[in-house]
């Protein structure tokens, strides 16, 4: 045997011993080294999550009348791997199922679909969860068509049908609330990331409203049985197991019964507007307890039936509910809505003005219009002219009084080169009042309105400097009008400067002031409560499923208006005026109920879609009763027309509800409050004997 | 340089017939023993679930290496060098059962492979795994032809042997069975380097190897099947639901076992079964996801004693023909375990072939135990 047979003999050896080696190495690589990495990702692959939802909590009015609850319903889903085994991908399955539940197989094929999976065409209720759960396709099902899904397998195969729980809205009081309760879904990888709590795929939690305000306390746990499934996804076996656990009902101070009213006068309200010519587009009202800052009812037109989102939204209903033909019924006027506050802000404009130095109890001179260089200003609400008092200024909703103190205080401050620190009366005590800033009201997507002081006239400049300086390249052609050129070239030089106009303007609560109907309520209950502002709070009280008071919410002060007590008596007795002589009193001059306010027209630049001028905005800010104040309550209507005209009788339609008044006649027994306040011991709550009162 | 010596061979074997070696065998039974645990571990759960037999496949396993046992002591009665006067039986039988695996009808195709005769009573024969002793028969006799006039093989030799084998692994390329063709043609390289032949043989077939591999890949030979199942090696999640599923799985089951493993029976994996062929060419991730570390090194311990003693074996004999059968036999075992786990692990590419005296397999089964028992026959023969 040649001495080459015996070296390749070794180099096979040291060949085989290299194999040997290199296979231990790789093992120990991957079950020491990697051992962790991989160990996750086995679990991953054999362990599964059943989730049980726990039964969410209810959100309950003042008196423990549920308004939102979880009731038992029939889910049916449709398993995505069982439609792609089938030769047309389930086209026929879905088809038989559209036809089962009733609608549209356009609409169950896109819920059927991850929302990632439609590139085009429209989205709305596609599925946010993973293809390897069944997709819930409708929560709605009859026992009926369970039962039809159920027995017959071979017809309806991958689909199944399973009792869930799911958000009913009894509506007991004939209420609507969506905008106050929002809505729920499904937990989306979104709301993973901004939450940073641990959810689990397809479990249900609040997105907007009190639903998401709230979401922690309703939401309770969800039960989870972790099973190991085989390749197949059978299971094996089952590791652990927890029992759901309900969620805490939300007792609001919201009554239910007010609300409906609030809601019924607001939309009546809305088509008055309507039948005298005005566009009417959408309005919000408000009540609130002055001595607490609760809300006691709020409603925005247009609205929506909070249903549709359980059902399983269409296509169409996603649409409406955004579109501005509509009238944007998703959105809540009352604290997302901003409109120019005009004459309701006159309030506030008395103290700016006592504190200027004015004496309230003098005469003003009150001419139909004033000029100020160039331009003319002139009053809008009222044709009485003359010397008069402030307090009938105030009543008859003199402008030009408010436009001369305005022009006055800013030539003080220095016009168009203010002083080093103007005293800026209007605008400091706005802001003591909460112009401009959210009152934090217990509800998400508060607008704050806008304070257009010098500070914002600044920022704002240095915002559309460039817009202002190219006009006449950046501006639509429709605005090249030789007065817009002619402004915009003004505005590019000194733009940041509080012009006359605007100091003229902002005392009538015109021009750039924006204010949400919820900061105007707040404002009048603070002068009706002797000047304490509270924060707008919906809830009372989170109790537990046992009836055990879990968290109480106790009222919160947001400040203070700066408003001395003679100027508060002035106001009282100012505000009391407009109802009895003034802009109101057609409305509330033979009311048993003294009620006080302030209507408000405000003008409102820009054009509708159709090209219409828009019409005022209709406000009433008011409180009552006027000697002992109990509530605040203010109702605006956008493009309503005037104050006394849509919205004072609105509020009116509340007063009725609140006080018991018939016809101007009181019976204090059909008040809704039976002790003339709203309750303030936290209801007893019975979800289970509302819904059996309901059928 | 060998010297023949007849009266000294005949001598030897009259003096050390029972002789076999004991670490050999002890390996042997030790990887015999771990392989029924695992191929029981791979099916008892789930046929239990299926509530069929938990022990069919380990019955069937047990009847296996019984058979195989037998085969491997009949093996070793025989002297292997009167053995060498059956090799051209054996070859043509090994050719003739490659033949019928490709007759339509026949043959009964499993995974895009045509490899199978089905046997009446559900037995099935795959003739590749017992074509491979053949293979090696055939060479070890061509190669060591003129060692009995003291020489090395010549060019001609060699080539003949080449022709000897071209025959039947063309026959296994045609199944197509890439992995079995690729072990034998590598076996027989080392043979051909062992057996003293030229180098530029060894050399010249290396290069002839990486070259052929290119152009059949280029020009279409390797069907689609086996670029996919290469791809996916490459890059695991090119076809996950595939090959590339499966060897992602095997790794992350092996790796899941960790150093103690999840305990034999307790493998979430599986008993899930995952892993495709878990009691046959993926029956390492068995190993790996229930005993762990330790269980696997163990493993590769019993592999290492196995492959050291037939070494051992192969320097001890002075017989080329014996030496060459030898080396035959280690590198077909060495690089099947190398391709089957390494293949689990991510090592290699996938191809089906199953892992030396553990996976589940009656005709690897009795091929192995036939090499195992050609190792002992040359051992009783050389001292």
């Amino acid at each position: 045997m040649s001495q080459r047979s015996r070296l390749n003999l070794v180099v096979v050896q040291v060949l085989v011993l290299s194999l040997m080696l290199a296979m231990l190495g790789r093992l120990f690589y991957l079950q020491v080294a990697a051992g962790l990495k991989y160990q996750n990702a086995a679990v991953n692959i054999t362990s599964r999550d059943i989730v049980t939802p726990a039964v969410r909590g209810a959100i309950v009015d003042d008196t423990g009348l549920p308004m939102v609850m979880d009731r038992p319903g029939m889910v049916i889903t449709v398993d995505r791997s069982a439609l792609a085994k089938m030769p047309d991908k389930g086209q026929a399955l879905l088809k038989r199922v559209a036809t089962l539940i009733g609608i549209k197989y356009s609409d169950l094929y896109v819920r059927t679909r991850l929302c990632g999976e439609i590139t085009s065409g429209p989205k709305a209720g596609c599925w946010n969860g993973t293809l390897y759960q069944p997709i819930p396709v409708t929560k709605e099902a009859t026992q009926a068509q369970a039962l039809k899904i159920l027995e017959n397998p071979d017809i309806y195969p991958g689909v199944t049908a399973i009792p869930v729980p799911i958000r009913s809205y009894p509506s007991l009081a004939g209420e609507n609330v969506a905008h106050i309760l929002g809505y729920v879904g499904s937990v989306t990888s979104a709301d993973l990331l901004n939450t940073g709590k641990k959810y689990y795929q397809n479990e249900t939690i609040g997105k907007t409203g009190l639903e998401y305000q709230y979401d922690s306390y309703l939401q309770g746990t969800p039960g989870i049985k972790t099973v190991i499934v085989d390749r197949t996804e059978n299971i094996t076996s089952t590791s652990t197991a927890t029992q759901p656990v309900a969620g805490n009902n939300l007792v609001t101070n919201i009554n239910a019964k007010l609300q409906a009213v609030a809601e019924k006068a607001l939309a009546s309200s809305v088509m008055s507007a309507r039948a005298q010519g005005y566009r009417g587009d959408s309005g919000a009202a408000i009540v609130m307890d002055v001595h607490t800052g609760a809300v006691l009812a709020m409603a925005s037109y247009p609205t929506y039936d909070p249903n549709i989102w359980q059902k399983g939204l269409t296509t169409a209903q996603a649409t409406a509910l955004f579109s501005e033909a509509d009238g944007v019924p998703a959105l809540s006027r009352a604290i997302d809505g901003t409109y120019a506050p005009a004459s309701a802000f006159k309030a506030l404009s008395v103290v700016a003005a006592s504190h200027a130095g004015y004496n309230l109890n003098s005469n003003f001179a009150c001419p139909y219009s004033i000029k100020f260089g160039n331009q003319t200003f002139h009053n809008d609400d009222t044709k009485v002219q003359g010397t008069m008092s402030l307090q009938t200024a105030i009543a008859v909703s003199c402008d030009t009084i408010w436009y001369q103190i305005g022009y006055d205080q800013w030539v003080k401050d220095g016009g168009l080169r203010p002083k080093q620190n103007p005293n800026d009366f209007f605008f400091k005590n706005a802001s003591l009042f909460g112009v401009g800033k959210p009152t934090g009201i217990d509800l998400p997507s508060e607008a704050s309105g806008r304070l257009p002081d010098r500070t914002w006239k600044l920022a704002y400049y240095k915002a559309n400097k460039n817009f202002y300086c190219n006009y006449t390249k950046k501006a639509k052609p429709s605005d090249l009008t030789p007065f817009l050129i002619a402004i915009a070239k003004e505005d590019c030089t000194d733009g940041y400067i509080v012009r006359a106009g605007d100091a003229i303007n902002f005392a009538i609560g015109q021009g750039d002031v924006l204010m949400t109907p919820i900061q105007m309520t707040d404002m009048y209950a603070a002068v009706a409560n002797g000047g304490t502002l509270y924060k707008p709070e919906v809830a009372r009280a989170v109790v537990n499923p046992d009836g055990k008071v879990v968290q109480e919410f106790l009222p919160q002060i947001n400040g203070k208006i700066p408003a001395s007590s003679s100027t508060l008596s002035f106001l009282h007795a100012a505000l009391r005026q407009v109802a009895v002589t003034g802009t109101a009193a057609g409305v509330f001059g033979n009311y048993p109920i003294q009620v006080s306010g302030k209507t408000g027209t405000g003008q409102v630049q820009g054009r509708n879609s159709n090209g219409t001028a828009k019409d005022p905005t209709s406000w009433f800010a008011s409180y009552a009763p006027s000697n002992k104040p109990e509530y605040a309550v203010v109702m605006m209507v956008s493009q309503g027309g005037y104050g006394a005209g849509t919205s004072a009788v609105g509020v009116k339609d509340i007063y009725d509800a609140l006080f018991g008044v018939t016809g101007n006649i009181l019976d204090p027994k059909k008040a809704i409050f039976l002790t003339g306040a709203p309750p303030k011991a936290i209801p007893k709550i019975d979800v289970k004997n509302a819904v059996v009162k309901k059928q | 340089m060998t010297i023949f010596r007849p009266q000294s061979r005949t001598h030897r074997m009259m003096r050390n017939v029972s002789g076999y070696d004991r670490w050999l065998t002890f390996a042997t039974i030790g990887l015999l023993a771990f392989g029924s645990i695992l191929v029981w571990a791979a099916t008892k759960n789930w046929f239990a679930s299926q509530h069929l037999d938990p022990q069919y496949y380990l019955k069937r396993h047990f009847i296996n290496i019984l058979i195989g046992g037998a085969m491997a002591y009949a093996t070793t009665l025989i002297d292997y060098r009167l053995l060498r006067a059956y090799t051209p039986i054996v070859w043509i039988l090994g050719v003739l059962g490659l033949m019928a695996v490709l007759t339509p009808g026949v043959g009964s195709t499993v995974n895009g492979a045509k490899a199978w005769i089905a046997l009446p009573g559900g037995f099935q024969i795959q003739p590749a795994e017992l074509a491979k002793i053949s293979i090696i028969l055939g060479i070890a006799m061509i190669l060591a032809e003129r060692n009995g006039i003291g020489a090395d093989p010549t060019d001609k030799d060699v080539m003949k042997a080449l022709g000897v084998a071209s025959i039947p692994i063309a026959l296994i390329m045609l199944q197509p069975d890439l992995g079995t063709t690729l072990i034998i043609s590598s076996a027989i390289v080392l043979m051909i380097a062992v057996s003293g032949a030229p180098s530029r043989w060894v050399a010249g077939l290396l290069l002839l190897a990486v070259l052929g591999g290119f152009v059949a890949v280029k020009a279409g030979v390797v069907s689609q099947y086996q670029i996919k199942r290469l791809q996916s090696f490459v890059n695991p999640s090119a076809d996950p639901q595939q090959s590339g599923y499966q060897l992602r799985q095997a790794r992350i089951t092996i790796g899941s076992g960790g150093i103690l493993g999840k305990g034999l029976f307790h493998g979430p994996q599986t008993n899930g079964r995952f892993v495709p062929e878990q009691q046959t060419d993926f029956i390492f991730t068995v190993a790996g996801e229930e005993t762990g570390f330790l269980g696997c090194g163990l493993m590769l311990l019993f592999f290492g004693l196995f492959f050291w003693r037939a070494f051992l074996i192969a320097q001890r004999t002075d017989d080329l023909f014996g030496r060459l059968v030898c080396v035959g036999v280690i590198a077909w075992f060495a690089l099947q375990t190398f391709e089957n786990i390494g293949m689990s692990m991510g090592l290699m590419p996938m191809t089906g072939v199953p892992l030396p005296f553990i996976s589940y397999g009656g005709s690897s089964m009795f091929a192995t135990l036939i090499g195992f028992g050609l190792l002992q026959n040359v051992h009783l023969r050389s001292r």
